[in-house]
């Protein structure tokens, strides 16, 4: 991933403050054209912090304070509002988690897939009618014509995301966040937007960053992962070696509290012990040693991240001791 | 008709056209004004000493009064007619002026936040703790009277009211994955808040507005008693209400007369709003 030559996406060292706090630590992530980077990590953990902060839309409190997001090799952090606003919906776009509420319940829903069209391709209303169908038809909303002239409230939840997706995806952009695009949907409907996020990367061509604290969603869909805790990366690597060799113990205790179909049945399910401290009260060094089975006087200075296969870095000072864990 | 086609008729064909009688009211108030110096019977101004509130339907010299007149022998029907044009002018635009301007200054703080939501706040509740007709009187007192400066003192006073509920309105609003999606999708500031803010909040606002707009009546009635709106003679609703206030032990038409065409203008006003509120939203279409 970040070792990679060109990505469209690269971030380097990003740090988020809210009062004086590092909400998001010397965090470095790149995706490429075509690929699906997964961020893991529970509530808290920074992880929609750092994909708002690539559209310059941080809360009031948060500001960057470090590091570099650089777009297609255009660095977005000094842009002005005006230039930002430019590169929103255009070159980057984003999908919220609840499709409902994410679209303007006053509105025809073709005229919210229009809106990005009016805004960045200057075109006419009759033209952009014609792109929201033909893209609605594509995102496999059934006669589009007709559905751009209802309202939300008159479609589902996984028709309003569908919709949300033609939204985002109307103007082409290079780079796609996705915010826990299916965890208002019920399952089966899950499935159906999973399989469509797919075959958009592979048509469009995006690249595709989905945050999310499913991994099966991360199993099911990402290329890359990066595991966040405590607004660091901890574990960053291609899905195959983390899932099948999680190399920090926060990653492998994530992976344990899945709960698995082949497995000895009435185990007790696993659970990660404790609380994500709040932010302001993480411990030196080591975010997680508080809550980790490993810790030791070592984990009191900040881990760096070590390689442990190719392209999969972890930060700890125990990768060789996880046998230890149970 | 089967029940099951009954239910599936839509609520506008259902119950529409009769939820908009209230405009009609309005639509033939505004007639009236319009044509006031061709329906009403008398100059409204036209004294008769002799005929000093005389019931409904006395005749006295030259006049008939249909309605009775007033303490000065004026013709009351001749003057609720002509009195609609300047209650409806100083409701109408002071309602429209503060509106306009108490929502966006609203809107603004609420989608701004920072030191734009401090100012303009501050501000709102600095107004909001003067007395009105205090701040009204001072105005006046410094303008000088007259329609014009009534319509600017009320809104002057007035548009706090819709700034406090455009900004908590935005407040809510403003947090909705919509609003900040529009903002994603790189829409300004200006677009988001006029195409996806203002239609969701608007419900709200015409509600006061409404409210309002019986309100204004009854303040420039308030100013016009003081001597500082209208100037006698010219009728107003208000200023007929305020004197006639004098005679109602004695003279019960004169203050009935212009307080019963109030009553059902601000009563056509309010369901109006009501039903502009409910046709705005697509749900109860």
């Amino acid at each position: 991933m970040s070792e990679r030559a060109n990505p469209m996406l690269a971030i380097e060292g990003l740090t988020i403050e809210i009062d004086g706090n590092r909400i998001v630590d010397g965090v470095s992530l790149g995706v490429e054209t075509g690929r699906i980077l997964a961020i893991v990590g529970e509530s808290g953990c920074g992880k929609s912090l750092t994909a708002l902060s690539v559209l310059g839309l941080l809360p009031n409190a948060a500001r960057v304070s470090a590091g570099s997001i650089r777009l297609g090799g255009r660095e977005l952090t000094r842009l002005s509002e005006v230039e930002l606003s430019e590169v929103r919906g255009n070159d980057a776009a984003i999908i919220f988690q609840e499709p409902v509420a994410s679209l303007n319940p006053l509105m025809r829903v073709g005229e919210q897939v229009e809106e990005a069209l009016l805004l960045h391709r200057g075109l006419s209303r009759a033209a952009a009618r014609e792109e929201a169908i033909a893209i609605m038809a594509r995102v496999g909303i059934p006669d589009p014509a007709r559905r751009a002239r209802q309202y939300p409230f008159e479609l589902s939840g996984g028709m309003c995301q569908r919709i949300m997706i033609a939204s985002a995806l109307i103007c082409r952009p290079s780079l796609l966040i996705a915010d826990e695009p299916t965890t208002a949907l019920d399952v089966t409907i899950q499935a159906q937007i999973l399989d469509l996020m797919r075959r958009l990367r592979d048509e469009v061509g995006s690249a595709i960053v989905l945050i999310t604290h499913d991994m099966g969603v991360v199993a099911d869909l990402a290329d890359d992962v990066c595991v966040m805790y405590g607004g660091r990366i901890v574990e960053s690597g291609p899905v195959d070696a983390i899932f099948a060799e999680p190399s920090h113990p926060y990653t492998r205790l994530l992976l344990g509290t899945i709960p698995k179909l082949d497995g000895i049945r009435k185990t007790v399910l696993r659970t990660i012990e404790g609380m994500v401290p709040p932010a302001g009260a993480w411990p030196e060094g080591c975010r997680f040693r508080t809550r980790c089975p490993l810790a030791d006087e070592a984990c009191e200075q900040v881990p760096p991240a070590v390689a442990v296969g190719a392209s999969h870095r972890a930060a700890c000072w125990h990768v060789d001791r996880l046998e230890a864990m149970a | 008709m089967s029940v099951a086609a009954a239910t599936s008729v839509p609520r506008s064909k259902r119950d529409g056209l009769w939820r908009w009688w209230p405009v009609g009211i309005i639509a033939l108030v505004v007639l009236v004004a319009i044509l006031a110096p061709w329906l009403a019977p008398y100059d409204p101004n036209q004294q008769n000493l002799l005929g000093r509130l005389k019931p409904p339907g006395t005749v006295s010299r030259s006049f008939h009064y249909w309605l009775g007149s007033d303490e000065l022998g004026r013709d009351l029907l001749s003057r609720v007619i002509h009195g609609a044009r300047i209650s409806l002018i100083v409701a109408f635009a002071s309602v429209v002026l503060s509106g306009v301007v108490g929502t966006t200054l609203g809107m603004i703080a609420g989608y701004r936040r920072g030191w734009v939501e401090i100012a303009v706040m501050r501000v709102v509740d600095v107004f909001l703790s003067i007395p009105a007709i205090l701040l009204a009187i001072i105005t006046v007192a410094v303008l000088g009277p007259g329609i014009v400066n009534v319509i600017m003192v009320l809104a002057l006073t007035r548009w706090p009211r819709y700034a406090r509920i455009a900004y908590s309105q935005t407040l809510s609003v403003a947090n909705m994955p919509y609003v900040r999606l529009s903002a994603l999708m790189g829409a300004g500031a200006p677009r988001v808040l006029f195409r996806h803010v203002l239609p969701n909040i608007v419900g709200a606002i015409s509600v006061v507005a409404t409210l309002e707009f019986g309100l204004m009546i009854l303040f420039e009635a308030g100013l016009s008693f003081l001597g500082l709106g209208v100037q006698p003679p010219t009728a107003s609703w208000g200023a007929m209400l305020s004197t006639g206030r004098n005679y109602v032990a004695t003279a019960w038409w004169v203050a009935t007369l212009p307080g019963a065409c109030l009553f059902v203008l601000v009563l056509a006003v309010n369901l109006t709003g009501d039903a502009v509120r409910d046709r705005l939203d697509p749900r109860h279409r």
